[in-house]
């Protein structure tokens, strides 16, 4: 089963929740669990999942390449491109691919008649795999710095996640492109927020999102304790799960300021954790 | 006429502050266009109260459309695609939206000319009026794209509403990370404004971004928010930042006050004296 953990609004604690779910999953429920860390515009779960890495692949894309000795400057491939990515200047003999507006598509190289256009291969990330407790995964993907195909990092990454046992996903925040990559993917989402009102509105969002991708869905609250009512009774309204419920508490985010988890703080917070999961599992009747 | 001074609040990693730290310069500046380029998850207007006097929808990208009466199930169109975004279930084509980029090479190789492309305008632009100045905000539809090409347009409004209004600043909450639409926000502004926290995942995001934001020569200045968080953490990350040659704008507290102010929303400086930043 996928579990992706999400949240609208960031620093919320997706990573809390992730990298909580796993400890308690790998290490004392004993489930065959793997993590893989999709939010890779800033991949944070290595900070606190301390793992040797086993193995690296590159996110290759391609990237086209312009002969400019066979160019014709008829203009096909900037007709054709979505993405506005070409610049030419039939005039002048001027002619380039503007990589950062490229999304490696491949349709200029197909129109082009004089086959001036190549593919060659790009890297825009990496995903890499560690060994964690000798025998569960945990995955991350990593996008480049200075790229903007964040969604293309996070497909392949996720073809790295297993078929069995329990996958979890670490979604970026928002609700946009990536997000969709991430959660389009999962059997079920938790969704994360914090009881303000900034919480409430981003989380409204994440729900129709959800809803509109047909995912079951729950919702785990961090910082609870500062009484905002109407995130309770909106949740409470549109009778959607409530998965657990992280105090707000300066010891934890003091934690997890040093890269500890959060998860193993003290057995009543391990407890919620374990509960967490146990309420996903009886509504996914595994 | 003077060109109004852009100030982009970012923060690779989110929940650092960007929002409320916009929204305690909104209420210090006096001559400034608000903007919130978070577009996923826009929440300054949330503090700011704005009215909303227009709003306009906005391109929110292309998707492949395949007509099954007319398709021969060939597989080239899944062939050359290079997004995975169709496949054929018993000879029939289905296409995985929320994988197709609208690229349409589909459609150009399409031998039986099944497949079109559609456009869609679910993302919408927002101008408003708030009790600091003007205000332009954009919503993304659910699970849309284009936020990169939203920005831009948010950008070239406010840039338009700052020399109606005669304005000198503009202030603009970005989005997390440093993807497209991070880059989009940050290409061609004055002054980035990095609000990072003081935890190892504060730290590693602040970094990308800075070298992220390295790449456009845009000015980057740090505020540490909550730096009583991890005081250690908070010295560490004012020595690296000292060792880059970067200015720490300030530093302010996290208090259970900031989150009492979130409850009853209100931007921070109104009633908490420890935010002392000045607009330089």
């Amino acid at each position: 089963m996928k579990i992706a953990i999400t949240s609208g609004k960031g620093g919320t604690g997706k990573t809390t929740v992730s990298t909580g779910l796993f400890q308690v999953l790998t290490k004392y429920m004993k489930y065959n669990v793997q993590l893989l860390d999709c939010d890779v515009e800033e991949p944070d779960c290595h900070i606190f999942i301390k793992a040797s890495e086993t193995a690296k692949y590159p996110v290759n894309i391609f990237k086209p390449e312009i002969d400019v000795e066979k160019c014709t400057f008829c203009g096909k491939c900037k007709a054709v491109c979505a993405f506005n990515a070409i610049v030419l200047l039939p005039t002048a003999h001027f002619i380039e691919v503007v990589g950062d507006m490229c999304h490696g598509c491949g349709a200029c190289s197909y129109v082009c008649p004089q086959g001036a256009i190549v593919e060659k291969n790009e890297e825009i990330g990496q995903v890499t795999h560690f060994d964690y407790y000798a025998r569960d995964e945990f995955i991350e993907g990593r996008m480049n710095v200075g790229n903007s195909l964040q969604t293309r990092v996070i497909r392949d990454t996720i073809t790295h996640a297993k078929e069995k046992g329990i996958v979890l996903f670490d979604s970026p925040p928002g609700t946009s492109c990536p997000v969709v990559a991430t959660v389009s993917k999962a059997d079920y989402v938790v969704m994360v927020t914090e009881p303000t009102p900034f919480g409430l509105h981003d989380l409204k969002l994440m729900v129709e999102t959800v809803k509109q991708l047909g995912k079951t869905h729950g919702i785990v609250v961090n910082k609870a304790g500062l009484n905002y009512k109407p995130l309770y009774d909106y949740i409470h309204q549109n009778k959607i799960s409530l998965l657990g419920e992280i105090p707000f508490k300066k010891e934890l985010a003091g934690a997890y300021s040093k890269g500890e988890i959060v998860a193993e703080t003290s057995e009543e917070i391990k407890k919620i954790f374990v509960d967490i999961i146990n309420k996903i599992l009886n509504e996914k009747g595994v | 006429m003077k060109k109004a001074y852009e100030i982009v609040i970012l923060s690779g990693k989110g929940g650092a502050g960007k929002t409320s730290i916009t929204a305690a310069f909104a209420s210090l500046a006096k001559n400034a266009v608000f903007t919130d380029c978070d577009v996923d998850a826009a929440d300054l207007h949330l503090i700011l109260l704005p009215e909303i006097y227009h709003n306009e929808n906005f391109d929110s990208g292309s998707k492949a459309i395949i007509d099954n009466k007319k398709c021969t199930a060939c597989g080239l169109c899944k062939d050359l695609c290079c997004f995975s975004a169709i496949d054929f279930l018993n000879d029939e084509p289905v296409i995985d939206e929320f994988a197709c980029e609208g690229c349409g090479l589909c459609a150009i190789a399409c031998p039986v000319g099944a497949i079109t492309i559609e456009n869609y305008e679910n993302n919408h632009i927002y101008f408003a009026d708030c009790r600091f100045g003007p205000m332009v905000y954009g919503k993304l539809g659910i699970a849309e794209e284009n936020s990169g090409k939203l920005v831009s347009k948010i950008r070239q409004y406010a840039k338009e509403t700052a020399r109606t209004a005669s304005t000198e600043y503009i202030i603009t909450d970005g989005p997390p990370g440093i993807g497209c639409p991070v880059i989009s926000s940050v290409t061609g502004a004055d002054l980035v404004v990095a609000v990072t926290e003081p935890t190892l995942s504060g730290w590693h995001d602040l970094e990308r971004l800075i070298e992220m934001i390295g790449r456009f020569q845009t000015p980057v200045k740090v505020i540490i928010n909550k730096y009583d968080l991890n005081e250690d953490m908070a010295n560490t990350i004012e020595k690296k930042l000292n060792d880059k040659g970067i200015e720490i704008l300030g530093k302010s507290l996290m208090m259970r006050l900031w989150f009492m102010h979130f409850l009853k929303v209100k931007p921070s400086t109104n009633t908490n004296p420890m935010a002392h930043w000045q607009i330089k």
